[in-house]
């Protein structure tokens, strides 16, 4: 529907329901008695306002459109174009906005307004479908009434493998609120079928997801990250390697939107965290064509992959944060994106010292795939924070602990090649001679989180790195 | 009635007649495109030698890496120049 134009002169929006509006009527009748062009839209009584002209605004078009929050609003239009407001009766206010002086003698100075109609939380719902739906271009399904939706939507291949919710043209309305992004623009290409992907799209999943609107922003900017040459979502789907998108969220809007980064950090029981990673997951199902059996080809695949979505527990941590670490400022909100399969725990219950920690991470990540694959992936290592707290007792930041962990990471061919300690696989035999990393610079991702209990931490191993696979990709979160 | 919007991309895939079956490879030109997977090469090596048998000319291809998809430019030059292409997968 299209914004009604508000008419030259005064314009105030009223409904008989509100103290204040019922106090002003006389002061309209002094403005319209004055001569001043008034035009009054009154939400709730048609007759309310009789004596000032008033229009209803049944539909609350008018209300909707020119973002009425309050009651009485007054609005001075000159040329079409709105050149003042304000809200409730404050007679100085409504003196500058119109113009007129000595405006209510009888009234008190100040009285605050009443909540428009047109933001009334039973109505709003309603009011975005009727105002804004048309502009969705997505198909629309119908389901009969006989029909159970959630198994229609199974039927149609819409889901994970667990029931979504009905993405309705209210959810959706709903969940497009949480971005100020408009709905036609293009998130990104996402593989593998290469698609264009609108706002609206990722919406739709978002709301399927079961997404709060406030963690939209979060999938996103996911979506982006994933859907790029750099981290390869196509072939981290099409892999045999038991890999999906794990998503690491920092900033203070993880803990606006509740996400959890403690106590079962990776497991059940979070919306925010298990949402915003299923849609991004859904979003390369539905929109990209991505399923199992067909183009995604796991051996395996790990549960992971329905949604593998945590925050990092920055408060508690004594480093710097992983967003941090790559580029991004202290408090701006940010997904990191790494191509993980399950994480697996690290237990040393007896380490107080550092190196001794250090040498029990490094003997675990050592045999990250297998004791001799060096290179050739990358991992994640969530240190809990009683693990955490050994080091920081001991003054090791973050590049502390990564270049301790890299230094015991030096393997020498001898036990890397191919045969050697009785297994085959291995790097070719000419290399005996040569030591190598275990990872790359860079290809131990240290993230902080995990419950306060508990001498744990946990790895998450990687896939194919690099440019022959998939880089982790960072990004700030845009609303 | 509930009404739904449709969350895939709303694409249907087109249904393509498949090219007709040469009568014999002699003459004709066939690609082979390694994906760049360990070992992959080995195969092809040996069907080149028994696709030359038969008279082929082969013209061998390699995608820059296994994990994505061949680049646009090398799909279209495999499609201009052979009239048969084999694709080795690996593992």
């Amino acid at each position: 529907m299209n914004r009604p134009a508000l008419p030259d002169g005064l314009v105030v929006v009223v409904k008989r329901e509100c103290e204040t509006c019922r106090m002003v009527l006389p002061v309209l009748s002094q403005l319209r008695a004055s001569g001043v062009e008034l035009t009054v839209y009154t939400q709730d009584d048609p007759t309310f306002g009789a004596e000032v002209g008033a229009l209803h605004d049944g539909d609350l078009s008018v209300s909707w459109h020119h973002d009425i929050e309050t009651v009485p609003t007054v609005i001075r239009v000159v040329d079409g174009v709105e050149r003042a407001r304000t809200v409730g009766w404050l007679r100085t206010e409504w003196e500058m906005v119109t113009g007129a002086s000595g405006l209510g003698p009888d009234l008190p100075d100040f009285r605050p307004g009443c909540g428009s109609m047109s933001v009334d939380p039973d109505l709003v719902d309603s009011l975005r479908v009727r105002f804004g739906a048309s502009t969705l271009s997505a198909r629309r399904v119908d389901v009969a009434s006989a029909e159970d939706e959630f198994e229609a939507m199974f039927d149609r291949g819409w889901t994970d493998g667990l029931p979504v919710v009905p993405p309705t043209e209210a959810r959706v309305m709903r969940m497009l609120a949480g971005t100020s992004r408009a709905l036609s623009d293009v998130v990104a290409v996402v593989p593998p079928d290469l698609v264009e992907v609108t706002v609206e799209k990722v919406a739709i999943n978002a709301v399927m997801a079961g997404c709060k609107p406030e963690y939209f922003p979060w999938v996103l900017t996911a979506v982006e990250a994933v859907c790029n040459d750099t981290f390869n979502i196509h072939g981290v789907l099409a892999t045999t390697m038991p890999v999906g998108p794990v998503i690491v969220c920092n900033g203070p809007g993880t803990r606006a939107i509740g996400m959890n980064s403690g106590m079962n950090v990776f497991g059940q029981g979070n919306r925010a965290n298990l949402t915003i990673g299923r849609a991004v997951q859904l979003v390369i199902r539905n929109v990209g064509g991505g399923r199992p059996g067909e183009v995604d080809r796991a051996t395996h695949g790990n549960p992971g992959k329905i949604s593998f979505c945590f925050a990092e527990d920055e408060v508690g941590s004594p480093w710097t944060t992983l967003a941090a670490s790559r580029g991004v400022a202290n408090g701006i909100d940010a997904v990191t994106v790494f191509p993980g399969e399950g994480p697996r725990c690290v237990v040393d219950q007896l380490a107080r010292d550092p190196e001794s920690l250090a040498n029990t991470f490094a003997s675990c990540l050592r045999t990250l795939h297998n004791p001799k694959s060096v290179l050739a992936f990358d991992a994640v290592l969530v240190v809990g924070p009683e693990h955490a707290r050994v080091f920081a007792e001991a003054g090791w930041d973050r590049d502390r602990v990564l270049d301790e962990l890299h230094a015991r990471l030096q393997i020498p061919g001898t036990d890397l090649v191919r045969g050697a300690n009785g297994i085959a696989e291995g790097i070719p035999t000419h290399l005996e001679g040569v030591t190598l990393p275990k990872f790359r610079p860079g290809g131990i991702l240290l993230v902080h989180a995990g419950g306060g209990a508990g001498l744990f931490s946990a790895i998450i191993g990687g896939w194919a790195n690099g440019d022959m696979g998939s880089t982790p990709v960072t990004r700030e979160v845009t609303r | 009635m509930t009404t739904l919007l449709d969350p895939t991309n709303e694409k249907r895939a087109l249904n393509m007649e498949r090219v007709g079956r040469p009568e014999s490879l002699s003459g004709l030109n066939v690609g082979l495109l390694d994906i760049s997977k360990a070992r992959g090469d080995v195969f092809l090596d040996r069907l080149e030698e028994r696709l030359a048998e038969m008279g082929a000319n082969v013209l061998r291809y390699k995608k820059p890496t296994f994990t994505k998809p061949a680049p646009v430019d090398l799909r279209h030059e495999i499609a201009m120049n052979c009239q048969v292409v084999i694709e080795a997968l690996a593992d």
